[in-house]
């Protein structure tokens, strides 16, 4: 499969950093031990600096951006080796892969940030294009979803990538949701200033995450992940809400 | 625009819409069709790019070079013999209309769709000063006997089913019996209108690209009321703003068939309109007189801004409206300005200013699907950010207005202490802790997650973080 | 000049220079021997009436299109322009025939026929300059011979395109025929019908303008 984004698929290395976020660090830390486990499993040295902390993004978008480049500078520092740096969610590859440079234009790290820039990858993104892991199906025969993340697809250019992996599990069936770009309604801040428009967006997302039957919503982003499974489980939604990396784990761990 | 509304937060007004179930199947139902349509006008994503990126640097030439194509279109104009004026602001904009209407004692004027005319909110002066303006696009007509404004740039009348079409026509037509038949009430529209246009002292228009290398304006329209506009009455004035040029006839092909596509789904649309000049001798029929008021109204002060600039590319297709997944829940008039939508978002708070329109950019989550088909390739979303920025932490450029007016001491210490925190791996495994075990104990009540819980359920705390687990499972730490 | 011209530019002048990028290629479509019958589809596709024709029968084809169209109406009006080579080709084929509508020719200043044009006309027969095969698009270029409104504001718009001039786009056009030095008092580009999705996103046609949009195609011409 030709990638879609911008930039060129690396050779496969040794060894590579793995950024958890800090939603994942807090929220989702199952989500985020999986995807390291699967580059593992794949031969890889994954190397979890502990000394990060956060990309920055919700500072930057909210136009902090001194704040933000605070936050990034002191993820530089915890990445310091020329590893690629794989990220389990599009919205904070993005921020780091397309939105570092901008946001460092004319300060004096500007190479240091770019130079970090570069070494972003999304999770599924490098499974796919880098590692191109086979998957062995130990699971049920099971019906899913895919939620694509405005800023996996939109930023990242990550749009198929996520559903060829659920597509190499033999007894997953993927049905297509005609909404899967729709954004959610997360947007950070967004979901909390105006919560009511948020709200109408999440509830709609999810009348069309059930419109397509399936029994589980698989995604690649711990936003979206937050704010559509809370979504669900405020309204007894029957459908079950899952990270991707944790869901390629357990469906392939037997 | 109401008085009232103009008192109210974007967030109060979506509360109004978003109750309405009805307004909101409109616009849900209209947005759909739309993207559907303008998704298959450009099925080929490679010939779609490629045009795009010519339509894009099109407008980045004209914006390089925007005053001397100003003098050259000025100078082209002249000698074909169109009248230029020049407006500082929307109240110049509306003197220089009056005092042509009124050397020529024209009582009545009709009206092609003008956005710029909505801009100077020109009817509304027009009718102080004893002049009637008559809107003749037929969702400007509805709007206007309904006394609302457009509540889409190219669809005014979208928030209206026909229900409310027909109740509005049988109120304000004579003999006009209730019908909800589309073709039934367009006729009733065509035969008011056409009588207006027959005894109409002038006409109005907006124009889409000015060609500078000719001295041609260049309208578009399905309905033929822009030609009536421009070719029925003796006299004819066009009002645009100062960024909508082309620098040559060749760039109108590739825009062409940018605008049409994007906007509605059609490959171009009824009539494309090209006027050079007044009717010259011999002609039969035109205008006597044609005048262009160029209108600034705020555009030179955002050109200052090498990144602002970029909004003045806008060929104001409403694509990145039709797209957007808060216009299509709020719909236009939440917006409480003349441009909704994204482009509206930041469009807006840089023509009227930060303390008008701050909270605009705040409207939106980032989604880029307006970024994602702006025919003109316009960085919607860095501009939002932008502008977020702008309204706490003024830059030294002089191109916003009221830059810095959000700022508040509880926010910058919010995320002052929010730094603290992220930018110290020590505090941040300390602050994680905390949250562990007291995060999940927070009062429901509690600002920020009260508004998430309103549709949500809390999000909970994990036991262990992901730097203890990957500890734990001897995940290397350098 | 004014003041506010003087202080707009000084303005835009102040500001900090930016680089103009050059005109990245772009490939209009082509369409080879299919350009004819993309110049219909795409018509059609407006709802235009597209007939073949030639240069001799067309007036013919017309008088027998618009027998039908016209059926129940009193007096039938066409307005033609006389001193047009398509109104001239019109005028000596109907004349002295009871069997056609009464061609009026548009030969007077508007102030003075608009009542014919707004209120009696039922179809203008114009000529065109050019049909476009992308869009399924006429282009007429109206002048002192062929006045702006015959083509507006009667019910029935008919227009004569010679086959040959037919291009695959609007840029061949402009570029062909060498627009940008002798450009008109005003050039329209139609088609199909006037129309509206105003109400509901559903289409209306001929809400200002004609409702019907005959397309003659001369295959000879």
């Amino acid at each position: 499969m030709t990638p879609a984004s911008a930039y060129p698929v690396p050779p496969r290395p040794a060894t590579v950093y793995y950024f958890g976020t800090c939603l994942v660090d807090l929220f989702y830390p199952d989500a985020g031990l999986a995807g390291m486990d699967l580059l593992r499993r794949e031969g890889l040295k994954v190397v979890f600096p502990q000394n990060q902390t956060c990309c920055g993004q919700p500072a930057r978008n909210t136009g902090m951006y001194e704040e933000a480049r605070a936050v990034a500078r002191a993820q530089f520092k915890a990445f310091p080796n020329p590893w690629p740096i794989i990220v389990p969610s599009g919205s904070c590859a993005g921020m780091m892969r397309m939105h570092y440079p901008e946001l460092f234009a004319g300060e004096p790290d500007q190479a240091e940030a770019e130079a970090f820039a570069s070494r972003v990858y999304e999770l599924t993104w490098f499974l796919v294009h880098v590692l191109d892991i086979q998957l062995k199906d130990k699971g049920e025969p099971l019906t899913v979803t895919w939620h694509g993340s405005c800023h996996s697809v939109r930023e990242m250019g990550v749009t198929d990538e996520p559903k060829e992996l659920l597509r190499r599990l033999s007894n997953v069936t993927l049905v297509e949701n005609p909404r899967e770009k729709e954004c959610c309604g997360f947007g950070g801040t967004f979901a909390v200033r105006m919560p009511e428009v948020s709200g109408a967006m999440v509830t709609d997302k999810v009348a069309s995450i059930e419109g397509t039957g399936a029994a589980q919503m698989v995604t690649g982003d711990c936003g979206c992940l937050m704010n559509i499974s809370g979504a669900m489980a405020k309204s007894g939604s029957p459908v079950k809400p899952r990270h991707i990396a944790e869901f390629l784990k357990e469906r392939t761990n037997g | 625009m109401a008085e009232t509304a103009a008192a109210s937060t974007f967030v109060e007004r979506a509360h109004k819409v978003l109750g309405n179930t009805k307004l909101r199947g409109n616009f849900r139902r209209a947005m759909d069709g739309l993207m559907a349509k303008r998704a298959a006008q450009f099925a080929d994503i490679a010939a779609w790019k490629s045009l795009r990126a010519r339509g894009a640097a099109a407008k980045r030439r004209v914006l390089a070079r925007l005053p001397e194509l100003l003098e050259q279109l000025e100078a082209n104009c002249t000698a074909n013999g169109i009248k230029v004026h020049w407006a500082e602001t929307t109240h110049e904009a509306n003197s220089i209309v009056l005092k042509i209407l009124q050397d020529h004692d024209a009582r009545t004027i009709v009206k092609g769709k003008s956005m710029v005319s909505e801009e100077m909110h020109l009817n509304a002066f027009l009718q102080k000063h004893g002049i009637e303006a008559i809107e003749s696009d037929l969702g400007e007509y509805i709007i206007q006997l309904a006394g609302e404004a457009p509540s889409h740039i190219v669809m005014p009348c979208i928030h209206k089913d026909k229900g409310e079409i027909a109740e509005l026509f049988t109120r304000h037509i004579d003999g006009q019996p209730y019908t909800e038949d589309v073709a039934e009430l367009t006729d009733a529209a065509r035969r008011v209108l056409r009588s207006r246009f027959a005894a109409a002292d002038a006409g109005l228009s907006g124009v889409n690209f000015a060609v500078a290398e000719t001295g041609t304006l260049v309208l578009i329209e399905n309905e033929g009321n822009g030609r009536l506009s421009t070719t029925l009455p003796p006299l004819h004035i066009a009002v645009m703003g100062i960024e909508k040029l082309v620098e040559t006839l060749d760039d109108i092909p590739p825009l062409l068939s940018l605008l049409p596509r994007s906007a509605t789904g059609q490959s171009i649309t009824t009539y494309v309109n090209m006027i050079t000049s007044p009717r010259k001798p011999g002609e039969k029929d035109g205008p006597q007189e044609v005048h262009l008021v160029l209108l600034d109204n705020g555009r030179s002060r955002v050109y200052a801004d090498n990144q602002l600039r970029d909004t003045l590319r806008c060929i104001r297709c409403g694509a990145c409206m039709n797209h957007c997944p808060v216009y299509a829940r709020v719909g236009g008039h939440t917006y409480n300005a003349v441009y909704p939508g994204p482009i509206g978002k930041i469009l807006t708070p840089q023509l009227d200013g930060i303390a008008v329109a701050g909270d605009l950019p705040h409207a939106c989550t980032l989604c880029n699907a307006c970024v994602e088909i702006c025919p003109v390739n316009i960085p919607i979303a860095d501009i939002m950010v932008r502008l977020r920025r702008e309204a706490v932490h003024p830059s030294d450029s002089p191109a916003v207005m009221g830059a810095g007016c959000k700022h508040t001491a509880t926010e910058a210490a919010v995320w002052a202490g929010w730094k603290k925190m992220y930018a110290s791996p020590a505090l941040y495994r300390m602050g994680a802790k905390m949250m562990q075990r007291f995060g999940n104990m927070m009062p429901g009540g509690m600002p920020l997650l009260k508004e998430w819980t309103s549709v949500r359920t809390r999000p909970v705390f994990a036991k262990k973080t992901l730097h203890e687990l990957a500890k734990e499972q001897g995940y290397s730490d350098v | 000049m004014s003041e506010a011209r003087a202080r707009i530019l000084s303005r835009l002048r102040a500001a900090p220079p930016s680089v103009a990028p050059d005109r990245p290629d772009w490939q209009p479509p082509r369409f080879g021997d299919q350009r004819l019958a993309k110049f219909r589809t795409m018509l059609e596709s407006w709802r235009a009436e597209v007939h073949d024709t030639t240069a001799a029968a067309w007036p013919e084809t017309l008088a027998a299109l618009l027998g039908t169209k016209l059926a129940g109406k009193n007096s039938r009006t066409v307005i033609h322009a006389p001193n047009t080579v398509t109104g001239q080709t019109l005028a000596e084929a109907w004349a002295g025939r009871s069997d056609v509508p009464v061609l009026v020719p548009y030969i007077e200043s508007v102030e003075s026929f608009k009542t014919v044009l707004v209120q009696q006309a039922d179809a203008g027969v114009t000529g065109t300059v050019a049909g476009i095969a992308e869009t399924g698009t006429v282009v007429l270029w109206p002048g002192a011979d062929e006045p702006r409104l015959m083509s507006l504001l009667p019910p029935v718009h008919v227009a004569v395109v010679a086959a040959s001039s037919v291009r695959d786009t609007m840029a061949d056009v402009v570029t062909e025929q060498g627009w940008k030095d002798r450009m008109p008092t005003n050039v329209v580009l139609v088609s199909g019908p006037s129309k509206t999705a105003d109400i509901e996103q559903t289409l209306a046609f001929g809400v200002h303008g004609p409702k019907e949009f005959v397309v003659l195609v001369l295959t000879d011409a």
